[in-house]
């Protein structure tokens, strides 16, 4: 089996070769859905179409003939089964909306078939994204391609698994408190998380409203980029969809625009590129639990920045340990009323045998809903409960408003950007986390407090650390900016990778079932 | 003991936007089951609410009509619990913060003006209908329908402060309050479908106790009749509990119209906890100064300021401005037809709407819509009564043709034909005074011995000699003149 992406190390490269002719996109879709059929060990995909497929990939050939292919047209990606989709399953990784087709698609699902993109199906993820490792799936865990016995990270760990296995050349995924960056770092790709708001949710099967947002998992930031900019934009269906972004128009092309001013600006500066630039670095991100193999990739990445010219700054976020609690309030009381339509009345799981309404509805619901599901919806229900709610709810929002300020006193004030891990560890062994599931909950300190502020972040490959079995696990660099700054994030980790190599790093490709 | 009834109404209004509160599915009444109910309505998975601005319009309109502060910055809650015609199994409601708070309605209870303080009034979106028709299930088995078409359709729900003390003031309050929002146009008020249902909570005290009784909320009261009933039956029932030596429990109950009773539906301990929180998917509902101005400025005015202008300006009365401020139909008649007679002649037009025209719609069982006698043909004949041309009671007969259509209800026409004219000739007149008067010369008699009822037997003669279109006042007068010379 070759592995035709390996060709092409981003997106620019594929687009040259399409609208060379030297591959059409029937041909490549074609290929990979061979090539996704030989890797289904990596229990990445979770359902096909390949007639849908090889359609959309006639219809991008035919564009590029006719001479109006975008910079899209033709590119083979996949979509976290998060998004609901009208010629796929869409099932969130949960047994409750097994087989459930949806009537319509989600607007980031719109959006990329519009630009022209082939999407090759479904890619696994936890249940309703609650998880870190994509052990929380019904259809079975998906595996890291680095490694057949470590996770891909979650929740978007197929999403992951696929892009790093180089079957697509990128993926949507969903990150609610890390789900994209953090499965992105422990798969050795990059993703981006965006500012809230910026990409409609329409379409998006909820977990918690206020926290989740769609973004982009690729090779490499350049082709994020090309990837966010499709998906962001304005959208009447989602209420808490943004119109403008700091007086710019919430718009396909304000990320591409954005980007190129910043990529202009550092390219100003020739061998120092990040002359002027201050990254902060919070202590709080490097204290104990911080796995050393990991702080000394993300350390050294730091340095990278500083030989780069830019201006380390020490900074301290001191509500960060805050935010464990702070979500695993919201988050649960958001998803137990978000997951209350799973119900087995209009659609989905629907238990064989049962007495009346009520019994139906609770069968249905213990039957289709796996543990981790069942454990946020208890916990949700309870600290809204009478008696709990200020405690609980009210407190975590309060919380949430601190964390937020944490960010505002140092961003712009004391630095322009703040680096740091996205994961105290590199990918843990399957089966592991899954002995106390509150402690996995710890591991999501790095990420948890931007979605609880709204801000974007992206993690973009930096290095190695020994991971499972002794052998060396991708390690992802955190990059923090201010709301809407995803072009100046997205051009400075573009200038990274001009600089380093470490997203070009490929896992072996494994057939058969090793795992 | 002497017992002090507490009243307080909640009342579901619903608004006449042409769709959802959160979907653009149709609002209309009566369709096909849940062929009006799109993604949102039926909670599909990855669906979103937006809100209608229509429906925030509305309940803007309504928080100025009755005096009420507009919350510049309320907040849609989640108000959640499990049932099946409920698809998300949240309610998208207001909760801590509503959109209106505040505000008052007054009116009259047997002559008395009364005024009761709203508490709030909030914006949420209704359920869908289990329909227990017995269809078909998956495994053949007898089951329950549902249609969403009614999912998501917008609400007012307007809650007043527990102030009345009667069933003859709430009824009067409700009705009050079902006037202004057909009124405003915000709701169709059409009550056998659903549009105006009330939600009464009722208890019980010992007059000059200051603590309340235990409530009991009796709901879904779709007539101001059943109304009535329902805290008639349920404070009774409150009162010979409490003397039988029992204690009234905090339940929600359902008043049953053809037992004329009401019935328990749940008790407290069977209470949901709502478990309220603010919705992620809405924003807060922000109004600006401006966009209140702007729904402002296109109101009608408003049956309080109406009565007054009405009031000042034709010097009606209280119980007249009442009856024609009643709705803007009645109103807008009365504008026309005033509008259409000499100055000063509002009394005329007021007596005339709320006596005849009123008393023969009641009588047909009419709206004023219906009326035969359309607003510009009643001036005309008003303005016969005006010029003399008519007596008040030839113009009641000739109105007598006109509803019924006779010459195409034109009143000049109907005079003309029927040869209603008065008689207002003082030489025809003065005939017919001569020659009654020499055809009764008994009579003449007794009144030259001082009877003042033989002059009453003289004019009526006179009248009926005139085929009774003599002017009245003529007569009299050249009577008195012919008797006194």
């Amino acid at each position: 089996m070759t592995q035709i992406l390996k060709d092409f190390p981003n997106i620019a490269s594929l687009r040259s070769a399409l609208d060379a002719r030297k591959i059409s996109a029937v041909e490549l879709t074609h290929t990979l859905l061979k090539e996704i059929a030989a890797q289904n060990a990596l229990n990445a995909f979770v359902d096909l179409n390949p007639e849908l497929s090889l359609e959309q990939a006639k219809t991008a050939d035919q564009t590029i003939a006719d001479g109006n292919a975008q910079t899209l047209t033709g590119i083979p990606i996949a979509h976290k089964d998060i998004f609901v989709t009208k010629g796929w399953q869409t099932t969130a990784g949960s047994n409750i909306l097994k087989g459930y087709k949806s009537p319509f698609d989600a607007h980031v699902v719109e959006q990329l078939l519009q630009a022209g993109t082939v999407s090759l199906g479904k890619l696994n993820c936890d249940e309703f994204a609650m998880g870190s490792g994509n052990e929380n799936s019904a259809f079975g865990p998906a595996h890291n391609p680095w490694h057949p016995q470590v996770v891909p990270g979650g929740s978007s760990g197929g999403s992951a698994a696929a892009v790093a296995a180089g079957l697509v050349m990128a993926a949507t995924g969903t990150d609610t408190g890390g789900s994209v960056r953090q499965p992105a770092s422990l798969c050795g790709i990059s993703g981006i998380k965006p500012t809230y708001g910026t990409i409609s949710r329409y379409g998006m099967i909820a977990y918690a409203s206020s926290l989740d947002q769609a973004g982009p998992m690729a090779r490499s930031a350049h082709d994020l980029m090309l990837m966010l900019d499709t998906m962001s934009g304005f959208d009447t269906r989602d209420a808490t969809s943004i119109q403008t972004c700091r007086g710019v128009g919430n718009q396909i092309g304000r990320v591409k625009q954005d980007f190129t001013q910043h990529a202009q600006h550092i390219a100003q500066h020739g061998a120092k590129p990040f002359s002027g630039l201050r990254i902060g670095v919070p202590e709080e991100y490097f204290g104990s639990g911080l796995d050393n193999g990991v702080a000394k990739a993300v350390m050294a990445a730091i340095v990278q920045f500083e030989a780069l010219g830019a201006q380390k700054v020490s900074i301290s976020l001191p509500h960060t340990r805050l935010s464990i609690p702070a979500y695993y309030v919201i988050a649960p009381a958001e998803a137990s009323s978000n997951l209350a339509r799973y119900d087995a009345i209009r659609y989905g799981h629907r238990t064989e045998q049962y007495t009346d309404l009520t019994d139906m509805t609770a069968r249905s619901r213990s039957e289709g809903f796996g543990a981790e599901v069942q454990r946020r919806i208890m916990v949700g229900t309870y600290v809204l409960s009478h008696g709990y709610y200020d405690a609980y709810y009210l407190q975590a929002q309060r919380i949430r408003r601190l964390i937020a300020q944490d960010y505002q006193a140092v961003l712009g004030s004391k630095c322009d950007i703040i680096l740091g891990p996205v994961n105290p560890t590199v990918a843990t062994p399957m089966g592991e986390k899954n002995q106390s599931p509150t402690a996995a909950w710890l591991a999501d300190i790095y990420t948890l407090s931007l979605n609880l502020a709204g801000l974007p972040g992206m993690s973009i490959p930096c290095g190695f650390a020994p991971g499972f079995d002794g052998q060396d696990l991708p390690v992802g660099l955190q990059l923090i900016g201010n709301y809407f700054e995803e072009g100046q994030l997205l051009a400075l980790a573009h200038q990274f990778q001009l600089a380093t190599d470490w997203h070009l790093r490929r896992p072996e490709p494994r057939t058969g079932d090793q795992a | 003991m002497n017992w002090e009834v507490v009243i307080g109404l909640e009342t579901h209004v619903q608004l006449s936007t042409v769709s959802k509160i959160f979907s653009g599915s149709p609002t209309r009444y009566g369709s096909a089951p849940n062929t009006q109910a799109n993604a949102v309505d039926m909670a599909l998975p990855g669906s979103l609410p937006v809100l209608n601005r229509g429906a925030v319009e509305r309940a803007i309109q309504f928080g100025l009509a009755i005096g009420a502060e507009i919350s510049p910055r309320s907040i849609f809650a989640r108000k959640n619990y499990f049932y099946p015609d409920s698809p998300k199994n949240y309610q998208i409601s207001q909760f801590e913060i509503p959109v209106v708070l505040g505000g008052s309605l007054s009116f009259l209870v047997d002559g008395q003006p009364t005024t009761i303080n709203l508490t709030r009034a909030h914006l949420e979106e209704d359920a869908g209908k289990s329909l227990h028709d017995n269809f078909p299930g998956p495994h053949g088995e007898a089951s329950t329908g549902i249609d969403l078409n009614r999912s998501g359709t917008p609400l007012l729900e307007i809650v007043t402060e527990p102030e009345m003390r009667s069933a003859a003031q709430a009824v009067a309050y409700a009705r009050t309050l079902h006037n202004l929002v057909v009124w405003l146009g915000i709701c169709d008020g059409n009550m056998q479908e659903g549009s105006f249902r009330i939600d009464a909570n009722v208890s019980v005290r010992p007059f000059g106790q200051k603590e309340f009784g235990t409530r009991t909320e009796t709901k879904n009261v779709n007539s101001f009749r059943f109304l009535e009933r329902a805290i008639l039956f349920e404070v009774q029932r409150q009162i010979e509990l409490i003397e039988d030596g029992g204690k009234v429990v905090q339940e929600t109950r359902l008043y049953d119209s053809d037992r004329d009773e009401t019935r328990s539906m749940r008790s407290k301990e069977d209470a949901h906890d709502y478990r309220y929180f603010p919705d992620p998917d809405l924003p807060p509902l922000v109004i600006s100064p401006e966009w209140v101005a702007q729904v402002k400025a296109g109101m009608p005015e408003l049956p309080q300021q109406l009565s007054e202008r009405f009031a000042k300006t034709y010097g009606l009365t209280a119980v007249d401005t009442l009856q024609i401020c009643h709705n803007r139909e009645t109103a807008a008649y009365f504008e026309v037809v005033v509008g259409n007679l000499p100055e000063n002649q509002g009394k005329l037009a007021a007596n005339w709407l709320n006596g005849e025209v009123l008393a023969a719609l009641n009588r047909d069982n009419l709206d004023l819509g219906a009326c035969p006698v359309k607003a510009l043909q009643l001036a005309a004949l008003l303005t016969r009564i005006i010029d003399g041309t008519l007596s008040n009671k030839i113009a009641r007969e000739v109105f007598a043709s006109m509803w019924v259509g006779e010459s195409g209800g034109e009143p000049d026409a109907i005079i003309e034909a029927k040869g209603l004219k008065q008689i207002n000739d003082s030489s025809a007149i003065d005939a017919l005074v001569d020659s009654v008067l020499a055809a009764h010369p008994a009579i003449v008699e007794e009144y030259r011995a001082g009877k003042q009822k033989a002059f009453n037997s003289l004019v009526g003669q006179v009248m009926k000699a005139g085929q009774g279109k003599a002017n009245p006042q003529h007569v009299n007068d050249a009577l008195k003149r012919r008797l006194d010379a």
